[in-house]
């Protein structure tokens, strides 16, 4: 699903090399996560997959199911197939989530070549997904995550992923700001979302996100690399020694 | 005082021939009064301390600049779905045929040309008297030049509360008109109106509008501007509000090279509410000024000012807001806020916001900023596949939202939004 290579990124204002090398397969129906600590690479990781303005790729590829994700406006990434869910979700005043979700659903249907969705299919299908992750009617016609908590930014985004059906999901520390729960909330939400044709990048600090979250794959990425991949067990492993066990061993 | 001779050519070319219009005696009173005050005070110039971001020479210069008729054929009259009375202005000259019947009930509406011909009428009471108390302590010489030569207008005594808004409609069909419209309302206590105003008048317009809001009175004031690229137009509100009274006025303002809306609001009567908002939204050859001057007189008023300007192309926006809380407005709750969001590096905008307190006891803020597209929200609705263009044009609504807000009727609010859609949508690339 997707496949990065050798993948070099310098951030742009800064003149500094993050990421140094990342070679990453995740397939279709798994669940792949990303453990690291503080500085190594993995936001970024995910803001150059999604398109964000202020990196430029020297070196290496990403491809999404074949294609050729780096050459993409983010908006034609997100039609293809991507979804980042944000570790920080941005404010939008003036602007209800239900205007925004319908906006995002058909500028992707279109941009598909699909019919889009008439107002009432989409009020249906929004409710039905709002219910299961506890989003009210106040939050769906509030303005885009103004005035929401950690937790209720976090479920929009869940409800976005859940709309907008993806087929590559990234999770950026989408345990960041959560209770106990609210993570079994989400988490539930995306583990609804687990399917043979969807695959997962699960970006987070903590062994608990993952408690409940599965993965089949983990990884540790230290200084813009992967320098181990494991099962589940490396998480465990993170969760009970930190990371100076497995930097030593690879040092 | 004396003018500056270049001030009395000035004056003497505006006037011409100009002569003030006949009437009865309250009117022809208060116009030879009024023309009294302008020979004083002059016409405005560069030099004058408010007029230094905009260039008063095509408001006051001594005809009407040519501006090209505008076909706006793409989208409906403003307030065309909302059930409403309606007075038709053609180039400042009123359509009895275009306009509705002008009887409502719990308001009385007549035509300045026809009252003014009386001896007595209610309206002598404000005519010329609150743009008078609206003159210091700054000037506004082009009200003052209004309340003079005004031939025609609307007197509104709302004595109840009209079941429907009524709606002044300015069409604009000559491309040299000059037109001067003054009109009065005079809410009773508890009364409550809406007045919604549309088009862009003429080649030139010079408007004002004075509103007496008595004792718990309610007054909605909305209007846009009209699409004419080539309008020029100054216009004046002075208002004054009794206790516990409400008045409201947004404005809309997309296109039109040449805009000065001043908004004059004296709150008189303990907590009483004056929120004056306003929307613009300039491309290229575009001026646009919003001057407001708020004098907080009693305990436990509110005032808000709210104006966002969509500036693109060269285009500028002008803010000059003033909130004056006099000894004694304790308990004072004043609010101001400018912003411009350019959408390109060539256009500005210019503020100046003030205040001035004497009492102790008071809460105001302010605050103005410039600023582009905020690049991590653009960011986040693409990243939800959400193309640039629509993404932008999402963001322009939401950072005109809290200005749009201030519309309480919803029906009213979608109207402007529509607008403000359709404005974004032509010019999507």
């Amino acid at each position: 699903m997707l496949e990065i290579k050798n993948l070099h990124v310098d951030l742009e204002e800064e003149d500094k090399t993050i990421l140094k090398g990342v070679n990453l397969t995740v397939e279709a129906g798994t669940v792949h996560a990303i453990m690291g600590p503080n500085g190594s690479g993995k936001s970024t990781l995910s803001y150059v997959l999604s398109g964000r303005d202020g990196y430029t790729v020297t070196d290496g590829s990403a491809t999404l199911a074949g294609v050729d994700l780096l050459d993409m406006e983010p908006e034609e990434r997100a039609a293809a197939g991507l979804f980042l869910a944000f570790q920080y979700p941005v404010e939008i005043p003036g602007v209800g989530n239900m205007t925004f979700l319908r906006t995002a659903v058909n500028a992707q249907r279109k941009a598909r070549g699909q019919e889009e969705m008439s107002a009432a299919e989409f009020l249906k299908v929004v409710r039905e997904k709002a219910k299961t992750l506890q989003i009210d009617a106040d939050m769906l016609k509030r303005p885009v995550n103004v005035g929401f908590s950690g937790g209720e930014k976090k479920r929009n985004e869940i409800l976005q992923m859940a709309m907008l059906e993806p087929k590559m999901c990234i999770l950026d520390e989408t345990d960041s700001g959560l209770d106990v729960d609210a993570m079994k909330l989400v988490s539930d939400g995306v583990n609804a979302l687990r399917d043979e044709g969807r695959a997962f990048l699960v970006i987070t600090h903590y062994q608990r996100l993952l408690d409940h979250i599965k993965p089949d794959v983990v990884h540790i990425m230290y200084d813009g690399r992967i320098i181990k991949t494991g099962g589940p067990e490396l998480a465990l492993e993170v969760e009970q020694n930190g990371y100076a066990d497995i930097l030593a061993e690879v040092a | 005082m004396a003018q500056p001779q270049a001030k009395q050519t000035t004056l003497e070319a505006r006037l011409g021939s100009m002569a003030l219009p006949e009437g009865g005696l309250w009117a022809s009173a208060a116009r030879e009064a009024a023309l009294t005050r302008l020979q004083a005070i002059g016409l405005p110039d560069r030099r004058d301390e408010y007029w230094k971001f905009t260039r008063p020479d095509s408001l006051v210069q001594a005809e009407a600049p040519h501006a090209a008729l505008f076909l706006n054929d793409d989208e409906p009259d403003s307030f065309a779905a909302v059930d409403r009375l309606k007075l038709v202005f053609v180039d400042g000259v009123f359509d009895a045929e275009a306009s509705d019947d002008l009887t409502l009930e719990g308001v009385r509406i007549e035509r300045l040309a026809v009252a003014a011909k009386s001896d007595i009428h209610w309206a002598r009471d404000l005519y010329g008297v609150l743009e008078g108390r609206g003159q210091t302590p700054v000037a506004r010489p082009l009200a003052t030049l209004n309340t003079a030569y005004a031939t025609d207008g609307v007197l509104i005594h709302v004595t109840g509360r009209p079941s429907k808004p009524i709606n002044l409609v300015y069409v604009h069909k000559s491309e040299i008109s000059d037109a001067i419209l003054h009109h009065v309302i005079k809410l009773d206590p508890e009364a409550e109106a809406t007045i919604l105003e549309n088009g862009p008048a003429a080649a030139r317009f010079n408007k004002v509008m004075e509103v007496d809001v008595a004792e718990g009175a309610r007054f909605h004031h909305i209007r846009t501007q009209g699409r004419d690229h080539e309008r020029r137009a100054a216009t004046h509100i002075f208002a004054r509000l009794g206790a516990q009274s409400l008045f409201k006025s947004f404005t809309l303002t997309a296109n039109g090279v040449m805009t000065r809306n001043e908004c004059v609001i004296e709150l008189l009567g303990d907590d009483a509410v004056a929120h004056v908002a306003g929307a613009a939204m300039g491309d290229g050859d575009f001026h646009q000024d919003d001057t407001v001057f708020v004098t907080h007189d009693a305990l436990r008023c509110e005032s808000r000012q709210v104006f966002k300007k969509v500036l693109r192309n060269g285009a500028t926006g002008v803010f000059q807001g003033k909130i004056l809380v006099k000894p004694g407005a304790q308990k004072t709750d004043g609010y101001q806020i400018s912003q411009a969001l350019l959408l390109d590096e060539d256009s500005q905008f210019l503020a100046k916001p003030e205040l001035e307190i004497y009492a102790d006891d008071v809460a105001c803020s302010h605050g103005s900023t410039s600023g582009a597209i905020d690049e991590d929200a653009l960011y986040y609705l693409r990243a939800r596949g959400i193309p640039r263009p629509i993404a932008t044009d999402l963001l322009t609504m939401s950072f005109l939202a809290e200005a749009v807000e201030e519309i309480e009727d919803e029906g009213l609010r979608d109207d402007i939004n529509s607008q403000l859609a359709a404005w974004l949508e032509r010019r999507r690339r």
